[in-house]
């Protein structure tokens, strides 16, 4: 934990999507914090409004909806800040890095220029420079003789190589946030492993933060200080990951945990959440956890639980939240 | 790049092409109404004077033989002698084809011009005013005939306003610019509205990609994501589109080329037919088949340097 001032303060950010004139909701409310080379986990499930955090941050969402709340990089607000100002902060300050390798980068250009064109828009570097600076993020991201592949395009790599070209643009111009959205989740197992810890290990070397969604809270036991859980477009639990995984109170953060196998006999049935989320166009009146919810009770149906601080860092949405059980332990 | 291999083994696999084109032809001249000899003779001509002209031109032979005449000359690069003009086809066709093919490179250079800008325009106003006039005014020049829109031109802004020829083209590099403007203008509003509607619908699909999204995450300057990235993507079905639409060009520069009296081959095509000028049809088409393929083998080439993953296929 940093107690520093925090770099990045995300304050009640909304965005709201409209499709044939209904309003989907994708992100509510959401506040949290990251501290100068913390790494906060974004858990829950898909369409759990967290990947349009992240592109909400930096400004990505405006042109497909309306987003409000602060979003504060080292005090200052960039929520509303003009595309032309605010482009200087992307990549240069606050880096992303996308789900899909195969997609995310451009077909028709070639690994250098895609790079180089990075270190064009945010560094003073000259031409050559550009081309070492490149070569030596290929190099650092773990791609072998990475001079000669400047001049190769997307699709002479491999997934877990287009993973590592990625990271290597994003952290081109040094960032001191990093936005990762899902970074393994298209990518061979064997190879999740090893783009996770290039990521922490890089981050930790450049005294970067991250904050990693995923929707898998066994990376984030291993990974993250913080931890954030997600539903439907709003935080439902966030606290350190310790206490979070050790103590959770929400009853979805249970099932997440469940979720996750652990030293489970051959053979046995995986656990996962009974029922599906709800539609953004459809959310239900009361908690949108509720109808999936084992604790659910009269007051969860009709009216929502707001996010109670519980104790210093450590909130909780739910009217009836779990018991914290003598030795318990998740 | 594409390699030299590939495109010798583009040029082998247009012989078939040829060969086939070459029959269609063949029979499709034999079979038109009407007879050259009277064509060329006039109605009151005597049948001796049909049956000597006939004769001459080799009519009377089996149509085997006639066919096999045709490709060995052919091949040799005699495409006979117009009956019409009564001089060799190719040196007719030679005259002309290069109006012609200025007249349809000005036309696509026009249309890229017209249609390129709008496009961005109404892809990056999408659902707003500026798209929906955009799109209504090519939606208009779309529904009209080629001819329509020439006459209309020619009578408000050559003939009235004096702004332009009536007809004719230049001898100088300008002079032609300035006399071909309302043709080139004519078969451009229609090749525009194909070009504008692909382009935009291609742009907005592009802007939406990861990969622009990831173009924008990096801090990009928006002309840098709309020029590298955007548009050389959104140009690839485009010039797939430009190059199969080739063939309508080439049918509107010969409506074109008879309301603004351009002396070109899509003209020489009109009149060849009405006179019944068998070589010079044949020769025609034979040419309008050559250029066809050509043109779709530079698409092919001009694809394949603007995507590296369609090389050295």
């Amino acid at each position: 934990m940093t107690n520093d001032m925090p770099i990045l303060e995300v304050r009640d950010l909304c965005t709201t999507f409209s499709r044939g004139g209904v309003a989907l909701p994708a992100v509510r409310d959401v506040s949290f914090n990251v501290g100068k080379g913390e790494v906060l986990g974004l858990v829950g499930e898909s369409g759990s409004g967290k990947s349009v955090t992240l592109r909400s941050i930096l400004g990505l969402s405006r042109r497909y909806g309306d987003v409000t709340g602060d979003v504060r990089w080292m005090g200052q607000d960039i929520s509303r800040m003009p595309e032309r100002k605010l482009r200087q902060i992307r990549g240069r300050d606050i880096a992303m890095i996308f789900q899909e390798p195969m997609t995310s980068l451009n077909p028709l250009l070639t690994v250098g220029m895609q790079l180089t064109e990075t270190l064009k828009a945010h560094t003073d570097l000259g031409r050559a420079a550009r081309r070492d600076r490149a070569i030596e993020m290929l190099d650092h991201v773990g791609i072998p003789s990475a001079a000669s592949r400047l001049e190769e395009y997307p699709h002479q790599f491999s997934g877990g190589m287009r993973q590592r070209v990625m990271i290597a643009i994003a952290l081109a111009a040094n960032p001191k946030l990093l936005l990762a959205d899902e970074p393994t989740t298209a990518l061979d197992v064997t190879i999740q492993a090893q783009i996770l810890d290039l990521i922490l290990s890089l981050a930790d070397e450049l005294h970067m933060g991250v904050i990693l969604v995923t929707h898998d809270l066994g990376v984030v036991a291993q990974t993250c200080e913080n931890v954030a859980v997600m539903y439907a477009g709003r935080i439902v639990e966030q606290g350190s990951v310790r206490q979070v995984l050790r103590t959770p109170r929400h009853p979805y953060t249970v099932g997440l945990m469940r979720s996750v196998p652990q030293d489970v006999p051959p053979r046995t049935q995986l656990y996962s959440v009974p029922g599906t989320p709800p539609s953004l166009e459809a959310l239900p009146a009361g908690c949108a956890f509720a109808p999936r919810c084992q604790n659910q009770t009269e007051a969860c149906l009709s009216a929502r639980p707001t996010l109670e601080t519980i104790s210093e860092g450590r909130a909780a949405a739910c009217f009836n939240p779990m018991a914290i059980a003598q030795g318990e332990v998740a | 790049m594409a390699s030299i291999q590939y495109i010798l083994k583009r040029l082998a696999l247009m012989v078939p092409t040829f060969i086939l084109v070459m029959i269609i032809i063949f029979l499709l001249v034999r079979f038109l109404p009407g007879d050259p000899a009277v064509a060329i003779a006039g109605d009151r001509a005597s049948d001796a004077d049909l049956e000597a002209i006939r004769e001459r031109l080799g009519l009377n032979e089996p149509m085997l033989v006639q066919f096999w005449l045709f490709v060995t000359n052919t091949l040799q690069g005699d495409l006979g002698r117009s009956i019409l003009m009564r001089t060799p086809v190719t040196d007719v066709i030679f005259e002309r084809l290069p109006t012609t093919a200025f007249l349809t490179v000005y036309a696509v250079v026009l249309s890229l011009l017209i249609a390129g800008p709008l496009a961005f325009v109404a892809a990056l106003n999408r659902g707003k005013w500026p798209d929906a006039v955009i799109r209504t005014v090519f939606q208009v020049g779309l529904s009209m005939p080629v001819f329509y829109i020439g006459l209309i031109l020619l009578t408000f802004l050559a003939a009235r306003l004096h702004w332009f020829p009536v007809g004719g083209y230049g001898d100088t590099f300008g002079a032609r610019l300035y006399h071909l403007f309302l043709p080139s203008v004519t078969v451009a509003l229609y090749t525009s509205a194909i070009i504008m509607r692909n382009l935009r619908s291609a742009i907005i699909e592009v802007l939406d990609a990861e990969y622009v999204q990831f173009a924008r995450a990096k801090g990009l300057p928006n002309r840098l994501i709309l020029g590298r990235h955007v548009l050389r993507n959104a140009l690839i079905s485009t010039v797939t589109l430009l190059g199969l639409s080739i063939g309508g060009l080439m049918s509107g520069t010969l409506v074109t080329e008879t309301v603004f009296a351009v002396p070109g081959v899509g003209r020489l095509m009109l009149e060849a037919i009405f006179a019944r000028d068998y070589p010079l049809i044949q020769g025609l088409t034979l040419t309008f088949a050559v250029l066809v393929s050509v043109v779709f083998l530079l698409t092919d080439l001009f694809q394949s340097s603007l995507d590296p993953r369609m090389r050295l296929s």
